[in-house]
């Protein structure tokens, strides 16, 4: 475990208000890539020493997380020519507020929990609990399809900091299946965006409420 | 012989997506699913190793309920394929075969995986095996019923990943070796930290809650069973959510064997109840018959975790319930499937006289609203039963009395649309769709509801004794 972690975590908390922040897609897509990337160094950081496998899981995470799927959004985004400003159904200011009372839940909650001596000194499990709060929060309060696609990457950003705390527990497959299914998740997701960017010339999942009760 | 069960029809998926004629494709699936019948077969008589992938994959007491279970329904749906696809020759049909077949399996490596994170992984592909299913129709209504699918079944799966992580810290707080294969988990439940085991069973609950469809978590039901074909209706009704529910099983057995079972029992009775609640609710006056199934499905969704809530002879009533619902579930979305073809709506606005329209599917769709509902003679009654006696012998009297009443106003409810829909004359205006009964269209939901029936009035002991040794594996951990 090196001294860089916890600077990493924060960066990371730092990230999630940016998302909940912006009022423009482009900065909350770059956030999340961004985000990604850090992953991908505290996974090496995390490890302690620089063997094979932190590397290549690393190394997966900063090209799927922080560069592949970013990609794929802006090119989403550009190809659909939406509205640049997030119309979120709580106010911005709303937003960060709740996301501050959502991160002090997390830490008080994860003070509650029992940890492993090697995650007492450091912020892995609160960081974690916080970011997948973070992600439920976007993915409730926006009203875009792409935001509620960053939504959820920030929810998986958040589960895969958990991931990290087991990284003798896991077996490899799993890691590696995580990344998989995620890329293989959004780019359906992707595909599903296209679909409705054709039938509703908008990407605004308001409009999309025929099916009610 | 694990590893063909679920590779079989992995090999078919990808037949169907090389074979280039859009006629003779649709055969691959029943082909494939008589292939993963027959090896289902082969495994349940023990001929051959039944692990694999040291212990990944073991085909346990669970696993002996859910994948016969799974294989038939599959089968009796696969029957189906050829027909509906010949009816709607318009659309291209190699997405669809390949993904229904990749979607047997997943279902089977779900049942077969004993391993959380193997078991994560297939549940995660199983859903994106279903997404081109639901997008057949290829309108604004099946795309946004897919895009809520993906969503909301996203968030499950990520929760119940999370769950998964938290339980392996559970044994890694305790300075176990940790390890998600569930024979480790078991065996080393006593020792797991437990308000991170509490925490794990929470997580799970709710993210495979949600793959299951229990209120409240069950927003995504409605629109996808009411915008996907009947037939795949079906195989979410009927196989996706046992997987998911065997998922949850499985934790609740580790809960067992650590002896926090009383937790993880009061969850589920009181999530049951409120999911046959909400059932209730949004049953009465719906005036669209596959929303209505869709609820109906989160009802008995409700009523298996209220089972196993119970526990003791409830648990056995629910394992039971579970292949009864299944089952049950196969004869109505194939039956309202092919009223809908029949009359081109699926609301009761338009849709009426159906026993006069087409006389063996409205038949169908009655006899299985009554067997879903838990009428005698059928199957559910029995499961049913089973479940309120196991209440009584419990001692839980008001948990009785609500499901007695809530299994009532169901029954109401659901009676209302069932009998718009088949009783009286059909409207003149409408225009005449030319669908008519045929025997690729009625013949698989008569053979399900036929086994329905039999499973009403008797349990072969074979299957008596696996149901037996599942709900006595869940209760015990062991």
């Amino acid at each position: 475990m090196f001294a860089a972690v916890d600077p990493l975590l924060v960066s990371i908390l730092m990230l999630n208000f940016l998302v909940l922040g912006t009022s423009r897609l482009r900065s909350a897509i770059n956030a999340s890539a961004m985000q990604g990337a850090l992953l991908g160094a505290l996974t090496v950081f995390v490890h302690g020493s620089f063997s094979a496998r932190p590397l290549v899981v690393g190394a997966a995470a900063i090209a799927i997380k922080g560069l592949l799927i970013p990609a794929m959004l802006h090119r989403a985004l550009r190809d659909i020519a939406i509205r640049r400003e997030i119309e979120p159904y709580v106010s911005f200011v709303t937003s960060l507020v709740l996301g501050a009372v959502a991160t002090g839940a997390a830490v008080l909650f994860a003070d509650r929990l029992p940890l492993a001596a090697e995650h007492q000194d450091v912020l892995l499990v609160p960081a974690s609990l916080a970011t997948v709060l973070t992600g439920f929060l976007i993915m409730s309060t926006r009203r875009e399809a792409i935001t509620q696609v960053v939504g959820y990457l920030v929810l998986e950003n958040g589960i895969f900091i958990m991931g990290l705390t087991l990284h003798d527990a896991m077996p490899s497959l799993v890691e590696v299946g995580v990344l998989l299914d995620l890329l293989v998740a959004i780019f359906v997701i992707g595909v599903v965006i296209n679909h409705i960017s054709r039938e509703f010339a908008s990407l605004d999942v308001a409009r999309l409420d025929t099916l009610k009760e | 012989m694990a590893i063909a069960l679920f590779l079989a029809p992995l090999l078919f998926a990808l037949a169907a997506f090389v074979v280039p004629s859009p006629r003779v494709r649709p055969w691959l699936v029943p082909l494939g699913a008589a292939v993963h019948l027959g090896l289902t077969i082969v495994a349940l008589r023990g001929v051959g190793p039944i692990s694999a992938f040291d212990g990944w994959i073991v085909l346990d007491k669970l696993g002996r309920v859910a994948l016969p279970l799974v294989s038939t329904l599959f089968f009796a749906c696969s029957l189906y394929v050829p027909t509906y696809l010949g009816l709607r020759a318009e659309r291209p049909n190699r997405l669809f075969c390949g993904a229904l077949l990749a979607f047997l399996s997943m279902m089977t490596l779900i049942t077969i995986s004993h391993h959380m994170g193997l078991m994560w992984v297939a549940l995660e592909a199983n859903t994106l095996a279903s997404a081109p299913l639901l997008l057949f129709n290829q309108n604004a209504r099946s795309l946004e019923a897919t895009w809520k699918y993906l969503v909301v079944g996203g968030v499950g799966i990520a929760l119940a990943l999370l769950g998964s992580f938290f339980l392996a810290y559970a044994a890694l707080h305790a300075g176990l070796r940790g390890s998600l294969l569930i024979d480790d988990l078991v065996q080393q439940a006593p020792m797991l930290s437990r308000p991170w085991l509490h925490t794990a069973f929470i997580v799970l609950f709710v993210g495979y809650g949600t793959k299951m469809g229990l209120a409240p978590m069950h927003t995504w039901k409605p629109d996808a069973y009411g915008e996907a074909p009947g037939l795949v209706g079906a195989l979410l009704a009927g196989g996706l959510t046992t997987c998911a529910f065997l998922a949850l099983l499985r934790f609740y057995q580790v809960c067992s064997a650590a002896g926090e079972g009383a937790f993880a029992r009061e969850l589920m009775v009181v999530i049951g109840l409120l999911s046959m609640a909400v059932a209730g609710v949004f049953m009465a006056r719906q005036r669209d018959y596959k929303r209505m199934l869709a609820y109906s499905s989160v009802e008995h969704m409700g009523i298996l975790v209220l089972g196993i809530g119970i526990g003791g002879l409830a648990a056995f009533g629910a394992m039971l319930h579970l292949v009864n619902n299944a089952l049950t579930k196969g004869v109505m979305f194939i039956a309202a499937a092919n009223i809908h073809r029949a009359y081109g709506t699926k609301t009761t606005d338009t849709v009426g006289g159906a026993l006069r329209r087409v006389p063996a599917s409205a038949a169908l769709f009655l006899a299985g609203f009554f067997a879903v509902t838990g009428s005698p003679p059928f199957g559910p009654f029995l499961s049913e039963f089973t479940i309120l006696r196991g209440a009584f012998a419990a001692g839980r009297y008001g948990v009785a009395a609500a499901f007695l009443g809530l299994l009532f106003v169901v029954f109401v409810g659901m009676g209302g649309t069932v009998l718009a829909v088949v009783q009286g004359t059909p409207r003149e205006d409408l225009p005449d769709t030319g669908f008519r009964d045929s025997i690729g269209t009625v013949g698989p939901a008569l053979i399900l509801l036929i086994a329905v029936v039999v499973l009403g009035v008797w349990v072969p002991p074979g299957l008596d004794a696996a149901l037996r040794d599942a709900a006595n594996l869940v209760e015990t951990g062991r």
